[in-house]
């Protein structure tokens, strides 16, 4: 392994350019890419802290179980429909030369996004419900979990789709760059990511 | 996606060149403003908390003397100050300052990766720093909860700040953290992947090595303070339980109920613990660099202290507790954190050593910036030694919440890193601004500032000896606090004055060098690191005119046997010969 091998060599000792003439990145990917997997570890370890937080709150005593509403499955399944979108737009985009609104790879992208737009409506529709049933925020650390960890997770989702929006509008203006098929690629990455976190928060907010 | 090293981007041309003074300076995307920009803000704001620094000595030691200080004041200077010196002030300027300086000069790069990121992490950053001095302006003033902000005090009424200032705290430190995150990955990614042709990891300056390292656990450990600032906004504002537990509040009964006051401790010192390394880490590298530099000798072990950076780093996420020893926890989780804590000091005492060991036999130059590197070996290794005491859980016990602690802390966390933090703009001064600074000012800088901060610690110690406790307003009348002690007390406000004061002698000399100064050469000190090889002295818009330079040895070669000159920069190709002789250096 390379990265071994550099941490472990005697800089002291070699003169010359021991890699040739090309500069060595780290890792072989695009510099997005890698600040993109960089912020996603940033991201689990904030659910994680939550999720820590979680148990030992839920171990003090006053914890009720709460009845997740209905509409919390349906709202997951625009989440699912939106990764699935997302990544039809990267094996589309992979096909195509050129990328306009209305290519495949286009339209799977607009539909993505707007999925999970709606999937934030959703959520925010939840709350509301929660609230109307008397079931607010500060009835229950389990609620105020429920608040709290739906909240954090369409936060993160709202920051993709910040970058999924200034997409889709040069889309619309017909200017995309070579970058295009880039971003693309990283916003289903983006979107898989916090599919998986929302369905493992789902997972424990719907078993205690 | 390919990757097109940026190598590979060479034109200069490409980079477009900032034209108007408002994209050169102000919304500006070039690496070197950025971190003057920071740096700034971040010695102004600085400054802020030296002045509440004064005001709390003033109260410790003429107590009864000042009207102006009531007890609130009091509170919010020490929490403002607390969170501006740790937050807004080290961590901003060692990172946001020196970090986006250094990394594309030294890793002989253009600029950061994402440039634009970089105009946006320095704009939240800025924007942090105005809510929280925004919050000196509000109803209630800013929060006294103290820096650590533990619930349930700082949300709960009768707390100074209660009425807004908490929330602001929270928001500025909620856009702080997005300010560093931005920072960050491209502070990680410019690291990882732009290096300049032949810069191996292992050939990168220690500087580097600490900068990184400290910005991976800043990106890993302000997630915790995020989730207890969301936590604790939720508590305060949404009125949940998670941190407030049942009690009462100016004699009623709260709403809250069931929340653990223990689980904000956990969280916040998840991220307090690995901040102060966050602060330790660059400083750590930056003095590597100017002791190498000045004592014309390379660093001793090389390896060794990377993997001694990197040892820290990581053992330093597994003894968070050490800070709760009295806050009650499982005598086997108390064993854990301290054992933990001890063996982390094993790494920590190495690098002291190889500092040690790399002036030895050197050629040392006691200019301003070594005075200052050699002054925080002092200091550091003082405030070392007393983290083993408080490392134990028996011996911390009595000392907890007392002014040893306070000591402590300040001797490694306050005067080392800020004595380096000296020794590193007397160092790259004659870089950023292409002047020298005036080296007699300089030294009276560093005599007045290393001798006074020993004479505001050291008494420290006796007085938590004898069991003065911190974060008091007034002592009122102890048995076991002798009267004495108030004498040293308005002793060590003197000294504090005297430090603060004499910290205008460097705002002189660096604002005087500007117009006065001597035209510096591209390599007054005669170093190795790419950042003094640069063709322009202050660099230009894309540091390295025509062509990236190419590293064809490590960052250390100094007084390297047979050469001529006592230093080899890291681009110069040279030959084979010297390196089988190269035993002499110090290194085996
Ligand atoms: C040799 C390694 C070290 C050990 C064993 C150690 C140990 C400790 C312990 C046990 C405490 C808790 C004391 C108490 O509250 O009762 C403490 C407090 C503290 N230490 Fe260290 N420490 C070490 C190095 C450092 C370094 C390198 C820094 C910063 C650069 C630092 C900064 C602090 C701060 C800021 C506090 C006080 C926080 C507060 O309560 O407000 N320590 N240290
Ligand atoms: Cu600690």
């Amino acid at each position: 392994m390379s990265l071994y091998r550099d941490v472990t060599n005697k800089p002291w000792d070699q003169v010359g350019l021991p890699d040739g003439i090309e500069n060595k990145p780290v890792f072989a990917v695009s510099n997005e890419r890698l600040a993109l997997t960089v912020f996603m570890i940033i991201a689990s370890v904030i659910f994680s802290l939550l999720l820590v937080s979680y148990y030992i709150r839920m171990g003090i005593g006053d914890w009720v179980p709460m009845s997740i509403p209905t509409q919390v499955w349906a709202n997951t399944t625009l989440l699912i429909l939106s990764s699935v979108c997302l990544q039809s737009a990267v094996v589309f985009s992979r096909k195509q030369s050129t990328i306009s609104v209305v290519s495949r790879a286009g339209l799977s992208f607009g539909i993505g996004g707007l999925l999970a737009v709606a999937f934030v409506f959703g959520q925010y529709q939840v709350w509301g419900l929660l609230a109307e049933t008397g079931q607010g925020v500060r009835s229950n650390p389990a609620n105020s979990f429920f608040y709290l960890l739906t909240s954090v997770h369409v936060a993160h989702l709202l920051g993709g789709l910040w970058v999924w929006s200034k997409s889709a509008i040069s889309l619309i203006q017909g200017s995309t760059s070579e970058h295009f098929r880039q971003t693309i690629n990283l916003c289903a990455i983006y979107w898989h990511f916090l599919l998986v976190v929302w369905i493992g928060l789902f997972f424990v907010l719907a078993n205690t | 996606m390919a990757y097109v090293p940026l190598a590979d981007q060479d034109d200069a041309h490409a980079l477009h060149d900032p034209q108007t003074f408002v994209t050169k300076y102000i919304w500006s995307q070039d690496h070197k403003v950025i971190a003057i920009q920071y740096g700034g803000v971040a010695i102004f704001v600085g400054l802020i908390a030296l002045g509440l620094s004064i005001i709390m000595r003033l109260q410790l030691g003429f107590p009864d003397t000042f009207s102006f200080i009531d007890p609130a004041f009091y509170y919010q200077a020490v929490t403002m100050h607390g969170m501006i010196m740790v937050i807004y002030l080290l961590t901003a300027l060692f990172l946001g300052g020196f970090g986006n300086y250094l990394i594309p000069l030294m890793c002989g790069t253009r600029d950061m990766v994402f440039p634009f990121l970089n105009m946006l992490s320095f704009w939240f950053y800025l924007l942090s720093v105005l809510v929280l001095l925004a919050s000196f302006f509000i109803p209630g003033g800013p929060t006294g909860a103290g820096w650590t902000l533990y619930a349930p005090q700082s949300i709960s009424m009768g707390t100074p700040g209660y009425e807004g200032g908490i929330l602001f705290m929270l928001i500025s430190l909620g856009i702080f953290i997005v300010a560093f995150t931005m920072g960050g990955l491209n502070y990680v990614t410019t690291i990882l992947q732009a290096r300049t042709r032949g810069l191996t990891l292992m050939r990168l300056p220690l500087s580097i090595w600490g900068i990184f390292t400290a910005t991976v656990l800043g990106l890993f450990a302000f997630p915790a303070l995020l989730v207890s600032a969301i936590m604790l906004g939720f508590d305060l504002i949404l009125g949940t339980s998670f941190f407030m537990p049942a009690m009462m509040e100016l004699g009623e009964q709260s709403s809250y109920d069931g929340g653990s006051p223990i689980l904000f401790q956990h969280l916040f010192w998840f991220f307090g613990h690995p901040e102060v390394y966050i602060v330790a880490l660059p400083a750590f590298g930056l003095v590597s660099d100017v002791i190498s530099t000045h004592a014309r000798k390379n660093i001793f072990g090389y390896r060794m202290m990377v993997w001694a950076i990197i040892a820290i780093g990581g053992l330093s996420f597994m003894v968070w507790a050490h800070h709760m020893y009295v806050s009650g926890m499982n005598p086997y989780f108390g064993f854990f954190f301290a054992t933990t804590t001890l063996i982390i000091a094993v790494p920590t005492a190495l690098k002291v050593y190889n500092w040690v060991l790399t002036l030895w036999q050197g050629n040392i130059r006691l200019n301003t910036p070594m005075l200052f590197a050699i002054g925080f070996i002092f200091t550091f290794v003082h405030g070392g030694l007393t983290g083993l005491f408080l490392g134990n859980v028996i011996i911390d016990i009595p000392l907890a919440d007392t002014y040893f602690v306070v000591a402590h802390f300040h001797m490694v966390m306050g005067v080392s890193p800020v004595l380096v933090l000296f020794a590193a703009l007397y160092h790259w001064y004659p870089k950023v601004t292409g002047r020298m600074f005036n080296e007699t000012l300089g030294k009276v800088h560093f005599w007045c500032t290393f001798l006074g901060t020993y004479a505001i610690y050291l008494p420290m110690h006796y007085l938590g000896f004898l069991g003065m406790p911190r974060r008091y307003f007034e002592m009122g009348s102890t048995d076991f606090v002798p009267a004495s002690a108030q004498a040293l007390n308005a002793n060590i406000t003197l000294a504090a004055i005297f430090v603060a004061i004499a910290q205008i002698l460097f705002f002189v000399n660096v604002f005087w060098s500007l117009r006065n100064g001597e035209r510096a050469s591209g390599n007054p000190w005669g170093a190795t690191t790419l950042e003094w090889q640069t063709p322009d002295t202050p660099p230009k818009h894309g540091n390295w005119g025509e062509e990236l330079p190419s590293v064809y040895r490590w960052a250390y070669d100094y007084s390297v046997p047979g050469h001529k000159q006592d230093f080899i920069p890291q681009n110069e190709p040279g030959e084979e010969y010297e390196k089988t002789h190269h035993t002499a250096g110090g290194h085996s």
